[in-house]
């Protein structure tokens, strides 16, 4: 399918939802603002769990924090909707922030359960303020207007609530095809590969959560005004819970899930209410809930990816546009070669009764590949993890460039110019190449958010996707820009990690035992491209269990045994040194 | 407020710290051996309060219904997997553990329904029904996804409580229940009433703390636990299955549930959903244990109940909120002072 | 009869086959060791044999299907793995440790005794160290934890991943040796090493193993003068394996010499 089949696919979708109170009773109109306001609110939560990977079962709490204060503001206060809409949103906004600030840090089912928490106190609090009307809520709610005409009917705030919905899925797909977008999409790969690209995982989680409150803010606003009455019940954890099943149904890793899953749930939920009367008369409330828990849970143990990717597998595809070569990135002025870039003075780290690195000290040249060998467990990758600040130092000290990076954060020797590769790819398998490799260019970058929602980035992102393009031709992988990057083969992952690094544009180049699993023309030919980017004169550290392999590529080597240094020199000299041949293949005889 | 008011509300808040702390345990105790964050445990307490009171007037309990339901269910979803995977000679075994033995204690309340039993043999009789349902609950729902992540496994688990509030609203229906004390005697310590029950409480839930630590410290069954829960791979290893320790766990946790149960029925009204509550509370403690440590989470426990004790006296409309919102800044303090382990833990 | 089969397993992660196609066998009583570079799949290949990963091809372990036995079925029948990781409890004290090692003997408590009299003997170390947990011990002694955690089993057939991984020399050569010695008490032995020269000189019988295929395979003292593998893993008499370069594990029919220029 063509851009434009596609242009012309949606605004057929659109027109038909354009003519739906012509054609539809109000009874499915009614249906549908149910739908749309749902799908506000799981929007957010797509988001926020399925694209950002922090689960949260309190997103009703939000859009109970924006309806109460529309409720409050418009009936107690007799504002218009309007500052509601305006008060309601900052709100939950200000909430959102103090509350992930708090909790954000926490690892994964530590902020779960915290939203689980939240999501009560919020609930009793709605309960318990007799100026909220305790469980009796707050009536009377006045509908929107807009230029004097009141949107009182089900069929005139449908356009309002569909056109709130458009715009978020619009606003949420750019930000999503954005550098910011591209960090949150990256999230769920972990720590380590975040700050080893330069981006604040904290900060982008936080920003996310506020930006799926925001959401469910919208929800809430419109569904003040729309059913003209809030009580505590509908900000409940059930209903919480009811969202996060609609986004699962829908499919938590696609936008379009909010909608789809809204959709399902809602109609089901109407139809079990239709017939569960029928089979079981005055016991229908709880079976409904036993109905949808039970269905929760099969879906979580048998589907979980949901409807829309199902449904992808039949439809067309999209055919992707390759970027077109548009100007380029500034590109960092390398040190003079010769000059020392990396030095590490008496680095130790020690594990519980274990000293993984003990006083290792050593230099690199700018413009050499430095091998950094030893037998396995030697502790080349703690080494390695503490020159990257994945690990923090126990003693000693590291400067790269003249400064001292010892008690820096990854992400600050990351942007220092330092990119790394790992032992274990560290990959996003549903990002494409080229996405992958953008990535990269994220400590190069500026566009924040709001550029991104927003769509201003584009110039710089025309750049850096040039650039992205130029590093894929680097390691022979442009071709397959648009694929996925779990469908590449082992040899090509790791090429396609040396490529996002590249993208970074870094001083020094730290690749962890790039050869492991590789077959001979591979390593012949990770061999050559390390070998052209040394020419180019970019210093390389390369850690490496393969001494044929490190042997003719390096400069220098440095051996590790047991946590120590060894000895260091050209391979020639450490070649001849007795004490590796010992540690090294083996003295046993 | 003056000293015996203050005194009187740490009585209080401490007798139903105790009982969080018992159930606090077991959800360390759960979460350790299994990964499983288990949402509806408070519900296990619960029920066993129903079925009590039920016992208590003669009546038939709901429990009964529950474990037959889930018992056939369980034995359905084993059976179903030992047929695919050609294992029929374990069928018998299968039967024994899933079918029979859960629907022993059922068959026997069936069967006295009507005659009044002696208070033990209530309580005997009713934790008795409420132990399978958790191992089952297991089998049906977490062991299919054993592997999942925490979070999925979360999940389920709090969609598991939702079936569970329904289910019980079926089995049990809305009334709230109280049972009779179970010791009608007063203390005068120093001037000040003590209820004996609240010593009650108090004495079961230091005894059964002790028990557990005797458990895990000098049997090699509790050992296993404590393997599976440090390192399962380890574990599988010299021959421990997670499996069988998991249901281990949910038995020992669900007796730790059923007794703080039995001790609160006297003392609260318990409807069937009043579990949800209990146990978010208890959660609370566990939380601040970090849900690793069992010393950490009986403190907390203690701190949730003398909380909600004293605002229940200032500002009893908020207690709920003010005990959840507790968990606010403990998660500030638990996310300050652990960020540098965490990441380690990551490299590892 | 071998004591394991392992007959044209292929196993894999996602899309990607670590293991392809291979096959081996153990006699009982022998050392068998598979050698090769990091990343070659050896690791995995236990993983697959123990039942933590799934696999495809025929497996059996005493004439009995491995599909048959899960884990635990196959630790109680004797067979146990060493996994280069230990997976030791940290939390618990090193005579908890051994005495789990033995939980699947559990009702034979006269037996464990003696096994564990056996163990602290065999590691006095471990002995001295008994009561510290198991979180502090140095590499080598988490080392012998391991081995003699899995010597609680009893086992028939023992399969370690890199023993002499982190550890100093002198600990490797110890560690070899209690290695030659589990045969005398009748344990067959499945090492997989990147000290190629020192399991070849313990090994009855050598599989090279290399991107997830058996490329070598014959008896160890063969081996340890096969050019092929002297080359690559064993450093020959002088310091042929530091001199060498170029990719020549991978050597194909072409000869490992013709694709040296290409790295250069």
């Amino acid at each position: 399918m063509t851009r434009l089949q596609f242009r012309l696919v949606s605004a057929g979708a659109l027109l038909l939802l354009a003519l739906a109170p012509a054609l539809l009773s109000p009874f499915s109109i009614t249906l549908l603002n149910f739908i749309g306001i749902y799908a506000l609110a799981v929007l957010g939560l797509v988001l926020l769990s399925g694209i950002g990977g922090m689960l949260s079962f309190g997103q009703a709490a939000f859009v109970g924090i924006a309806a109460y204060a529309t409720a409050w503001l418009t009936v107690k206060a007799g504002y218009s909707p309007w500052i509601g809409l305006v008060v309601g949103v900052v709100l939950t906004g200000l909430v959102a922030a103090i509350l992930g600030a708090v909790t954000l840090r926490l690892g994964g089912h530590f902020l779960s359960l915290s939203t689980i928490a939240w999501g009560l106190a919020t609930y009793f609090l709605f309960g318990n303020l007799p100026m909220l009307g305790q469980y009796n809520g707050i009536s009377e709610i006045p509908p929107i207007s807009i230029g004097g005409y009141a949107l009182s009917s089900s069929n005139s705030i449908y356009y309002l609530i569909w056109a709130f919905l458009i715009v978020s899925l619009v606003l949420a797909a750019n930000l999503l095809d954005s550098r910011e977008g591209r960090a949150v999409r990256a999230l769920r790969g972990g720590q380590v590969m975040t700050e080893s690209l330069g981006i604040n995982p904290f900060r982008v989680k936080l920003i996310t959560f506020v930006i799926a409150a925001l959401l469910s803010a919208l929800s809430g606003w419109l569904y003040a005004h729309m059913s003209r009455f809030v009580s505590p019940a509908p900000f409940d954890v059930t209903v919480g819970i009811l969202y996060l099943l609609m986004a699962m149904v829908g499919g938590m890793a696609y936008l379009s899930g909010a909608i789809v899953g809204a959709a399902i749930v809602t109609l089901l939920k109407n139809s079990i209410q239709d017939w569960l009367p029928v089979i079981a008369p005055g016991a229908s409330g709880q079976l409904e809930i036993i109905v949808f828990s039970v269905l929760f849970i099969l879906l979580l143990q048998r589907a979980r990816s949901g409807v829309v990717p199902f449904a992808l597998r039949w439809l067309p595809r999209v055919q992707p546009t390759p970027p077109l070569a548009a100007g380029s990135l500034e590109h960092r002025q390398q040190p003079e070669r010769g000059q020392p870039i990396l030095t590490v003075a008496g680095a130790t780290r020690r594990f519980g009764g274990l000293v993984a690195v003990d006083n290792v000290s050593f230099e690199l040249i700018a413009g050499e590949i430095l091998g950094l060998i030893g037998p396995n467990g030697a502790g080349k990758t703690t080494m390695f993890n503490l020159i990257t600040g994945a690990l923090p130092l126990h003693d000693g000290k590291i400067s790269f460039l003249g400064r001292d990076i010892s008690r820096r954060a990854q992400r600050q020797i990351a942007r220092a110019g330092i990119a790394r590769t790992f032992q274990h790819v560290k990959l996003r398998k549903t990002m494409t190449l080229l996405d992958t490799v953008l990535l990269g260019t994220y400590g190069r970058t500026r566009s924040g958010f709001f550029a991104g929602v927003l769509r201003l980035d584009r110039a710089e992102e025309a750049r850096a996707q040039a650039e992205a393009m130029r590093q894929l031709q680097r390691v022979g992988l442009a071709d397959r820009a648009f694929e996925l990057a779990g469908n590449l083969p082992l040899g090509n992952q790791r090429l396609l990690e040396i490529a996002r690094a590249l993208a970074a544009d870094p001083a020094l180049l730290m690749l962890d035992e790039p050869a492991a699993g590789l077959r001979a023309a591979e390593k012949a030919e990770l061999a050559r491209l390390l070998e052209a980017l040394r020419a180019e004169g970019l210093s390389i550290l390369l850690v490496e269990h393969d001494m044929d392999f490190v042997m003719g590529l390096v400069d220098r080597t440095v051996v590790m045994d047991f946590g120590a240094k060894l000895c260091e020199g050209t391979p020639a000299i450490v070649r001849r040194d007795p004490r590796v041949q010992e540690a090294y293949l083996g003295g046993v005889a | 407020m003056n000293g015996e008011i203050a005194a009187i509300l740490a009585m209080d808040g401490i007798a139903s710290g105790a009982i969080y702390v018992l159930i606090g345990l077991g959800l360390v105790l759960i979460f350790a051996v299994t990964r499983v964050i288990f949402v509806p445990f408070g519900d296990i307490a619960a029920f066993t309060a129903l079925s009590l009171a039920s016992l208590e007037t003669g009546g038939r309990p709901g429990t009964v219904g529950l474990v037959a339901v889930l018992a056939i269910l369980a034995t359905a979803v084993e059976a179903t997997a030992l047929v695919r995977n050609r294992a029929l000679h374990r069928l018998p075994r299968a039967l024994l553990f899933y079918l029979v033995l859960p629907l022993v204690p059922a068959a026997a309340v069936w069967f006295a329904a009507g005659t009044t039993l002696s208070m033990p043999l209530r309580i005997v009789l009713s934790l008795a029904l409420v132990l399978p349902i958790a191992p089952l609950l297991d089998r049906i729902v977490f062991r299919p996804i054993a592997d999942a992540s925490v979070l999925l496994l979360l999940t389920v688990a709090v969609a598991l409580h939702f079936a569970l509030s329904g289910l019980g609203l079926m089995f049990f229906g809305p009334e709230g229940v109280r049972t009779k004390p179970l010791t009608d005697t007063v203390f005068d310590v120093a001037g000040l009433i003590v209820n004996g029950q609240t010593l009650l409480i108090l004495a079961a839930s230091i005894a059964f703390c002790g028990l557990l630590f005797l458990y895990f410290e000098f049997t090699i069954q509790g050992k296993a636990l404590r393997a599976t829960a440090v390192n399962r791979i380890g574990a599988r290893l010299v021959g421990i299955r997670p499996t069988s320790t998991g249901t281990i766990a949910y038995l020992l946790a669900s007796l730790l549930a059923g007794i703080s149960g039995v001790l609160i029925a006297p003392v609260t009204t318990i409807f069937y959903d009043s579990g949800f509550l209990l146990g978010l509370k208890a959660f609370v403690g566990a939380i601040i244990g970090a849900m690793v440590s069992y010393p950490v989470t009986a403190l907390g426990a203690v701190m949730v109940g003398l909380l909600e004790s004293y605002t229940s006296f200032w500002l009893s409309a908020y207690k709920e909120v003010l005990v959840f919102g507790l968990l606010i800044p403990v998660l500030l303090w638990r996310s300050l002072s652990f960020s540098g382990t965490e990441e380690e833990e990551a490299e590892e | 009869m071998a004591l394991l089969s392992i007959d044209q397993v292929t196993v894999a992660y996602d899309k990607v086959e670590a293991v392809r196609g291979v096959s081996l066998a153990i006699e009982p009583g022998q050392i068998v060791t598979v050698i090769g570079p990091n990343g070659a799949g050896k690791t995995t290949l236990l993983g697959a044999a123990i039942g933590l990963l799934p696999w495809r091809g025929r497996m059996s372990f005493d004439g009995i299907d491995l599909r048959r036995l899960d884990v635990e079925a196959r630790i109680e029948r004797g067979f146990c793995l060493v996994p280069e990781t230990r997976e030791l409890f940290g939390d618990l004290s090193v005579s908890d440790n051994l005495l789990l090692g033995g939980y699947s003997r559990r009702r034979d408590s006269a037996g464990l005794k003696q096994s564990l009299t056996d163990v602290y003997g065999r590691f006095p170390r471990l002995s001295e160290r008994r009561d510290q947990k198991a979180s502090t011990l140095s590499g080598g002694e988490r080392q012998m934890l391991a081995l003699g955690r899995a010597l609680m089993v009893k086992p028939r057939l023992l399969m370690l991943d890199e023993p002499s991984l982190g550890l100093a020399p002198i600990i490797v050569r110890e560690v070899f040796r209690i290695i030659a010695s589990l045969r005398e008490l009748g344990v067959s032995i499945l090492l997989v090493e990147q000290n190629a020269r020192a399991a070849l000189e313990t090994a009855d019988f050598g599989y090279v193993l290399e991107t997830g295929e058996i490329v070598h395979s014959g008896a160890a003292s063969a081996l340890m003068h096969d050019p092929r593998v002297t080359a690559s893993y064993l450093g020959g008499h002088h310091d042929a394996g530091l001199e060498a370069r170029g990719p020549k594990r991978m050597s194909g029919p072409g000869g490992p010499r013709s694709e040296e220029g290409e790295l250069r």
